[in-house]
């Protein structure tokens, strides 16, 4: 291999943001060797010990994880009475979280399937952590189904196993194809992200000192060997498992949707609920990695690896998903004004202007004003900025759901039945907690798997380039 | 650098691993459905009586009917277990030295009730009617068995919520005329065609609710 060698057109190229006509921006900065590209990566799981930023975020994380175990400790002994639900909003902070963590993990998917299957090579840099991000996500996403139905020891209910009751969930409910969409989702996107891990796994068991590190990234290799057999079924089944997760970026939200849309209630009963949905989710899961990939890359040192470009790429994505947010969230008013009915006219016009009207104008500013400042490459470059639109973004996101949920329930058809939804401190202790359970498992991955497609990475690296050293200068294809 | 070889009988690790998670669910949902259903917990379940009482005797070879002692069985939920002065309108008279009747006679003289073990017993959150059910062609035997054929009592059907539904799905098998009700010995699938079974469907207007609200109220 030729293009091992130095190339002096890609060394020393800080800002890879700028586009130059017939080359290809280099994806990776400041790296001449794969061997540059393992340590950095391995580095942060070899290190004896982690960042001190590391030690102070975990134990954050732990603790909020110690408020959400605690809540969800308080609600099982005591009953689902211990938040503000009332009865004409029963669903309230608990499907507003679940749906707000189902749709972070969007992103995941997307980058590692939808942007394979279409050959965006930035993808490389991002798509391990993203996946992970979507894997805890999902995790999180489906406590809130599992402690919403009360008796915590019957959620078992939800699945249709076999019983001496024979008793089975409704299958024309949505509310069951939520149970498989998640379910499914959560099994393909583990498949994906192990599968894809396989091989960076094997190097860190061949590079691991330790006994304990041998044995245990040891058995997660599965005795990979990079043998050429092994390289050709690995992409087989990768490249199957992309096509697999695919139509689930798609399916999941919409299914989501569902939940809301087949019912009768306004404000909930629209067509256009799904596609909106699955935009606001890819809108959310890429806030949410452009959230942690910006401390990541700090913590780690991984800013050769995940450059300016790549969450350049992201804010693109941000952009574009928030003009759709932004456009069904107007398709929304219309179709309001245009159907001529009466419910429906006065659900939106209660959503913007009646008692959650803070709420719906937090959403709004967040995720439809908030995301037009990327049109300017300035702010799609700057790090303090992006990342603070980023946090925007995600706090839109979780109050779009909540102004979808509560507002339509709160003030349904009959005046005499509505009532005012208040959160307590355990709805709020819940909401937090989860938090701290997806940044536990964020942080444990971040500090003992590859947080980086190292084998993936490589590839795009002009050093790869099959057709010798001259065409390496034109970096990725 | 010496790197870890794993023995070569670790290969077998992976096919064992994924043969058991394979087959450890399919396992656990069959045992939970049937290791833990009323099938195979409570069916026969027949506790010792303080009193030596037959029913094999008294509803099967004397041919008492079943109201005789259990009266409210046509007009309430619960067909009620009799008094001790049941017994005691013919014990007065028949085998009144008897050693069995022993508590019989004790109960009888001080009004205390005599200690029935509880053969069949619903959960308390389950709603069930006799009378609904026996005053609309659905005879004791369907649910009780062969009572007449027991010296002591014991649980003949699971009485789970599975089983319950069975027939609320498919009432027609277990329906028979109203003079039949208390005939254990009778046995619609014998007497009835199946034109006749369904005028009773429609005689008795069956239309069994499946609703959770019917039995959970």
């Amino acid at each position: 291999m030729t293009t091992l060698s130095h190339d002096s057109n890609v060394g020393r190229i800080t800002d890879n943001t700028v586009d130059r006509p017939g080359e290809r921006a280099p994806l990776v900065l400041n790296m001449n060797t794969f061997g540059e590209v393992t340590a950095t990566v391995c580095r942060v799981n070899e290190a004896g010990k982690a960042p001190f930023a590391w030690y102070v975020a975990f134990a954050a994380a732990l603790g909020l994880l110690s408020v959400l175990g605690a809540c969800i400790t308080y609600l099982i002994f005591t009953g689902v009475g211990v938040w503000g639900l009332n009865n004409p909003v029963m669903w309230a902070y608990d499907i507003t979280n679940f749906v707000f963590w189902v749709g972070i993990g969007h992103a995941g998917t997307l980058i590692s399937a939808i942007l394979f299957l279409f050959r965006q090579k930035w993808r490389t840099g991002i798509n391990r952590f993203a996946e992970a991000m979507t894997i805890f996500a999902v995790i999180c996403a489906g406590t809130f189904p599992g402690i919403h139905v009360g008796r915590v020891w019957f959620a078992y209910w939800l699945f249709p196993i076999p019983n001496q009751m024979e008793m089975w969930p409704q299958f024309r409910s949505p509310l069951l194809w939520d149970v498989f969409a998640v379910s499914t989702y959560f099994t393909v996107s583990l498949l994906f992200w192990y599968t894809g891990m396989v091989p960076d796994l094997a190097t860190l068991r061949d590079r691991a000192k330790g006994k304990v590190q041998q044995l245990a990234y040891g058995m997660f290799a599965l005795g990979w060997r990079g043998s050429n057999r092994h390289w050709h079924r690995y992409e087989r089944a990768y490249l199957l498992l992309a096509a697999l997760s695919t139509p689930l970026v798609l399916s999941v939200h919409s299914v989501v949707s569902f939940d809301f849309a087949t019912s009768q209630l306004p404000g909930w009963h629209t067509t256009i609920f799904p596609p909106y949905f699955v935009a606001g989710a890819i809108f959310s899961g890429f806030a949410m990695v452009v959230t942690l990939a910006v401390p990541a890359r700090e913590m780690f040192g991984l800013k050769d690896l995940i450059t300016l470009r790549h969450l350049d790429n992201m804010n693109k994505v941000i952009l574009v998903t928030g003009c759709m947010v932004g456009y069904a969230y107007s398709m929304e008013f219309f179709i309001a004004w245009y159907s001529g009915a009466m419910y429906e006219k006065f659900a939106f016009i209660n959503r913007a202007f009646g008692q959650y009207w803070w709420a719906y104008w937090i959403m709004v500013s967040c995720n439809v004003i908030t995301p037009q400042l990327f049109w300017f490459k300035k702010i799609r470059t700057s790090i303090p900025i992006m990342f603070v639109l980023s946090l925007f973004v995600n706090v839109g996101m979780w109050f779009e759901r909540f102004v979808i949920i509560v507002t339509s329930l709160a003030n349904d058809f009959l005046p005499s039945s509505w009532d005012k939804f208040t959160p307590t401190w355990v709805d709020i202790g819940t909401m937090v907690g989860a938090f701290g359970l997806f940044f536990t498992l964020f942080l444990l991955f971040c500090r003992f798997l590859p947080m980086i497609a190292m084998a993936e990475v490589k590839a795009v690296m002009p050093q790869a380039d099959p057709h010798g050293a001259g065409a390496g200068k034109h970096g990725h294809h | 650098m010496s790197r870890f070889l794993f023995p070569r009988w670790s290969n077998l690790l992976l096919p064992t691993i994924i043969l058991a998670a394979a087959t450890i669910p399919v396992y656990a949902i069959f045992f939970v459905a049937y290791g833990f259903s009323p099938k195979t917990l409570e069916v026969g379940y027949q506790p010792d009586q303080p009193v030596p009482y037959s029913h094999a005797l008294h509803a099967g070879e004397l041919g008492i009917d079943c109201r005789y002692c259990h009266t409210s069985v046509e007009k309430a939920a619960a067909a009620s277990v009799p008094a001790t002065q049941t017994c005691m309108n013919c014990h007065t008279q028949i085998r009144p030295e008897s050693p069995k009747l022993a508590k019989i006679k004790e109960s009888y003289a001080t009004g205390l009730p005599v200690e029935w073990s509880r053969v069949h017993k619903l959960p308390d959150f389950a709603y069930f009617d006799h009378s609904a059910h026996v005053n609309r062609g659905v005879g004791c035997v369907s649910c009780h068995g062969r009572i007449d054929k027991m010296e002591v009592v014991y649980q003949k059907s699971p009485l789970s919520m599975g089983w319950c539904l069975e027939c609320h799905r498919n009432p027609e098998p277990n329906l028979r005329p109203t003079s039949q009700i208390t005939n254990l010995a009778w046995d619609p699938a014998v007497e009835l065609s199946k034109q006749e079974r369904e005028a009773l469907k429609t005689k008795f207007s069956i239309h069994p609710s499946q609703d959770c609200s019917t039995c959970h109220r």
